[in-house]
């Protein structure tokens, strides 16, 4: 086995992608915040980012071969993990998913987890020798992911629960899930969201509210739709061309939530305008393209898998946090990957990539 | 090599690919939805937008002041602050309401009870916690703008009434703009208005009214205001000067302390009021900031009517008073000679029925029947001109319909007649009720500023002035009922003997130096003798007193009511007081009367000027 890599192992295109991404998301976080009484947070964020980059190249250095043996080990971890944040976990806004750690930075548990599915569901995929996924392997899926899935919701969060879910159905797909599974699947939650968003409708006001209140804990300060109708404001009244950098009223006035981190595509699409929107979301298409190649060209179907599960997670990410911007999904909490605001989410994106160039690296080696 | 790890498998290059497609489907998806939102709805966004950042704040222009006939401020307004508190973010809200409980000494269950009221409310209408905020309250604000976001101050026009109760029920009060209001006038007023609700307040309300300004500022997402972005001043309301004295006003109002009643000062010339006196009365200060529902309650349920003003509203029997209506119909419609006498034993009978009189009066002619007020010697004065003939004569005098004041809510009175009895109880008069009537008892109702009118009226050969509270008032025409000279001669004279001769009905007590002061008493009963009987107890008589000086062509006249008085006599003490000060102030000599104590503390940062300082030469 080859031990080094060069330089020019390194996918510089998908760096580059991800470091123009990166580089608007700390311009429209200097926008949103430098008149306010958080201003300098770009700079926080560009020391995450830093830190990201490091771990990244740590992370590609560990074989992923050596990462995905150690699978069962890593899951037993991330659930005690899970599990000791639910007990002692330190509490904020609501919702207890941090650990505090020396004191110093404030881990979310459940963004380690998510490296953690997929590295323990590339596993699992790898060592379905077929074509063909069989019902069995579908329910170990499933109890693999719903474990720490449900221990995440009673953080309680939403968002970052839900997103553990598509790893193990883009892992399914790519392992060859049988069409009978796949529309019994399909069918079922096709009919289950309608039937769930229908039964929350006939609910008492104070239920609904309560629904409410789970589904964004940490942001239902003013009411339902008050966030939404807020971001969609935004969103719209950009227009095309956008109102110019730092010229955005909802943005700058605070009436955009959260506008530094959840809503940060508001609050640039506000500024930006359509073309804008159009730059930031083709540059997404262009990362997810690339992540996708470089899952072509692995050199066996764990290194896929593990390529694959971090597009899943990342593409999840940025399809819902948009629709979620321009009011077509509920607010949840889940952010917009290397744009949104945030340490843990900004590590846990680089981490991911680094186990991609981790893959990358290992494509020609036998 | 793990045994997990055999790489026996291609990698599935479609499936990847397909994967891709899906992927650049959903980026398109969300393009077309932001597509829709900032090309397709783009400009209500915009709107929105400009809505959410952009709010309108009304400058309130100051209602004009209220000056008396010699420019001294009657009522006038001053810049107020009102606290509000924000409720856009209710965690900041909720986070701060014990220090906002301490700082400006509002309690829990208060701020608790405004804020739920509020609840069905947009949260962006802040909620007045404090109308009228001291100077302290202020400071406050001011000192916590950076940890308190949640209060603002917002500058409001306040009414202020420096004479406190005194001419309470002429000038009226002001309030927020009733639905109904709103409703008849929407372009003029918006909600939250403050207008005129009763007394001049009302009836000029158009003219004192300013026209508020606005500026509009750009707010942030909690509500404060960051910059202004355009201003249009506000036009302060116009000042009216009345024809009230403030010195005349003083001097009848201390003369009816404690006491119930009304009265009434006017030039006899011109029909200006020189002072107008309703009691009890309210303190319109008390409706300037916003009053307690349960004062308001209070107020409109006291069985004294505090809020009524019984100069134009109390219709009540005028008693001997209308004597002088009886003499006037049997001089001019010349029914019985100008000689005519009748022996009054102290009571008399008619249709059966017997009726009193006060004293054995002995040999009556017409003078002595109103210096001694003889019922006996009316009775059969009444009784041979008929009811209608008197009617005529009350109703040409002015009594039993409005003197049309300028003041909102005059009452009409009432002259009974053979025509209304039958309109109203369906049947013929009853010639026994004329015998009532002809001593203003009976269904005959009037008020004291008809009183004063009709008195002026005999006193002046027949012109019944209008009765105005406005300095300026145009278009008022007198009315004219002419009487022959002869007639106003001999009801003058008796009216002097009322005051000045021995036998009159105030024996003497109120007689004036050098001033030709005459008039009438009256004594009426609230109920009749038969309804006290029935009650057991007696009720005590209104007391009334019409004065004017000089006796002819007067200059002013004063009527006084005085309910539950006893005896009309009692009152004219009352009405001598203020025609006293009338002429003392003509002579120079300024009336002494204590100062009202009632005028409000001038809150805030309000640059508020004392009264006195305001009054002018």
């Amino acid at each position: 086995m080859k031990e080094h890599s060069s330089i020019q192992d390194i996918d510089w295109t998908l760096l580059g992608i991800v470091g123009a991404i990166s580089a608007i998301g700390v311009l429209e976080i200097y926008s949103s915040t430098h008149a306010s009484a958080m201003a300098g947070m770009q700079w926080k964020q560009l020391m995450w980012i830093g830190i990201g980059l490091v771990g990244m190249a740590l992370i590609s250095r560990i074989d992923y071969h050596t990462l995905l043996d150690q699978a069962p080990a890593l899951y037993m971890f991330g659930v005690i993990s899970l599990l000791v944040v639910l007990v002692i976990g330190y509490s904020r806004l609501g919702a207890k998913r941090w650990i505090s750690i020396g004191g110093i930075a404030n881990l979310q548990v459940s963004e380690i987890m998510k490296l953690i599915i997929i590295i323990v569901l590339a596993r699992f995929f790898a060592e379905v020798h077929t074509d063909r996924v069989t019902l069995a392997d579908l329910f170990k899926i499933g109890v693999l992911t719903l474990i720490p899935v449900v221990l995440i919701l009673k953080q309680p969060d939403l968002g970052t629960a839900m997103v553990l879910v598509p790893v193990a159905v883009v892992g399914a797909f790519l392992a060859g899930i049988e069409w009978k599974h796949l529309i019994v699947g399909v069918v079922l939650i096709g009919l289950l969201i309608p039937l769930a968003w229908n039964m929350r409708r006939h609910l008492k006001p104070y239920q609904q509210q309560r629904i409410e209140t789970f589904l964004h804990p940490e942001q239902d300060q003013r009411g339902a739709g008050y966030q939404i109708l807020q971001s969609e404001i935004a969103v719209g009244s950009g227009g095309f061309w956008g109102k110019g950098f730092g010229k955005g009223s909802q943005n700058q006035l605070g009436f955009v939530p959260v506008r530094y981190s959840h809503f940060i595509l508001a609050a640039l699409a506000e500024e930006q305008g359509f073309i804008g929107v159009c730059i930031v979301l083709l540059l997404y298409l262009g990362l997810i393209l690339r992540l996708v190649d470089n899952a072509q060209k692995a050199k066996d179907r764990a290194g896929m898998y593990v390529v694959m599960g971090v597009t899943a997670i990342l593409g999840f990410h940025v399809l819902v946090n948009a629709s979620m911007v321009i009011g077509y999904m509920p607010v949840t909490g889940i952010p917009l990957p290397l744009m949104s605001y945030g340490g843990s989410a900004t590590a846990f994106v680089f981490l991911a990539l680094g186990l991609v160039m981790n893959v990358r690296m290992r494509r020609f080696v036998n | 090599m793990a045994p997990w790890n055999v790489n026996d498998q291609k990698i599935p290059q479609s499936r990847l690919a397909l994967f891709s497609y899906i992927s650049a489907a959903f980026v398109v998806f969300l393009l077309v939805g932001f597509w829709k939102l900032q090309v397709v709805q783009s400009e209500h966004y915009a709107d929105l937008a400009d809505k959410n950042g952009i709010r309108p704040i009304a400058i309130i222009a100051p209602r004009g002041a209220m000056l008396d006939r010699e420019g001294r401020v009657l009522v006038d307004s001053y810049p107020s602050f009102s606290i509000l508190l924000l409720r856009d973010n209710p965690k900041l809200l909720e986070k701060s309401l014990p220090q906002i409980e301490d700082g400006l000494g509002i309690s829990k269950e208060d701020l608790q009870q405004q804020l739920d009221a509020a609840k069905l409310e947009p949260k962006f209408l802040p909620v007045i916690v404090k109308p009228a905020a001291s100077e302290a309250d202020i400071a406050f604000v001011e000192s916590h703008r950076a940890d308190l976001p949640v209060l603002e101050l917002m500058m409001v026009q306040r009414r202020r009434y420096p004479l406190g109760e005194m001419l309470a029920s002429a000038i009226g009060y002001v309030g927020e703009i009733s639905p109904q209001e709103l409703e008849k006038n929407p372009d003029r007023y918006r909600p939250g208005d403050i207008v005129g609700k009763a007394g001049l307040e009302k009836e000029y309300n158009d003219q004192i009214v300013g026209t508020d300004g606005m500026r509009r500022v750009v707010v942030n997402s909690v509500g404060k205001v960051i910059r202004t972005l355009d201003n249009i001043d506000a036009v302060p309301g116009k000042p009216i000067q009345l024809t009230i004295d403030e010195d005349l006003q003083r001097v009848a109002e201390a003369d009816f302390t404690n006491k119930e009643g009304a009265l009434v000062a006017m030039d006899a010339r011109t029909g200006e009021i020189l002072a107008m006196v309703s009691r009890p009365t309210f303190d319109p200060n008390d409706f300037a900031v916003r009053i307690p529902a349960q004062e308001w309650a209070a107020l409109n349920s006291d069985p004294n009517t505090p809020l009524l003003n019984r100069a134009i509203q109390a219709q009540l029997a005028p008693g001997s008073v209308f004597k002088i209506v009886m003499a006037t119909a049997m001089l001019e419609s010349k029914a019985l000679p100008a000689t005519y006498t009748v022996y009054c034993p102290g009571y008399a009978t008619f249709y059966g029925r017997l009726f009193h009189c006060d004293h054995a009066h002995g040999e009556v002619n017409l003078h002595k029947g109103i210096v001694a007020s003889c019922d006996v010697y009316f009775y059969n004065v009444g009784k041979q001109l008929g009811i209608d003939r008197i009617s005529h004569y009350a109703t040409s005098l002015g009594l039993g319909r409005r003197t049309g004041v300028d003041l909102p809510g005059e009452e009409p009175g009432l002259i009974p007649s053979e025509e209304w009895v039958e309109r109203v109880y369906h049947h013929k008069w009853y010639p026994g009720s004329t015998i009532s009537v002809s001593i203003g008892q009976g269904a005959v109702m009037v008020t004291p500023i008809q009183l004063a009118r009709m008195i002026t009226a005999v006193a002046s050969g027949g012109t019944l002035i209008p009765p105005h509270l406005l300095k300026d008032a145009n278009g008022l025409t007198a009315e004219h009922f002419p009487l022959s000279d002869d007639t106003v001669q001999q009801l003058t004279d008796a009216m002097w003997g009322v005051v000045n001769e021995p036998d009159g009905t105030t024996s003497e007590t109120v007689k004036l130096q050098n001033i030709d002061f005459s008039g009438k008493t009256g004594t009426a009963q609230t109920e009749s003798f038969e309804l006290q009987n029935k009650l057991g107890k007696h009720l005590k008589e209104n007391g009334w007193f019409i004065g004017i000086a000089p006796r002819r062509n007067p200059e002013i006249v004063v009527a006084a009511l005085v309910q539950g008085a006893g005896w009309g006599s009692s009152v004219a003490p009352i009405v001598r007081d203020v025609v006293k000060a009338y002429y003392d102030k003509k002579t120079g000599h300024l009336p002494q009367v204590s100062t009202a104590d009632n005028i409000p503390p001038s809150p805030g940062a309000a640059p508020a000027a004392p009264a006195s300082e305001s009054q002018q030469p």
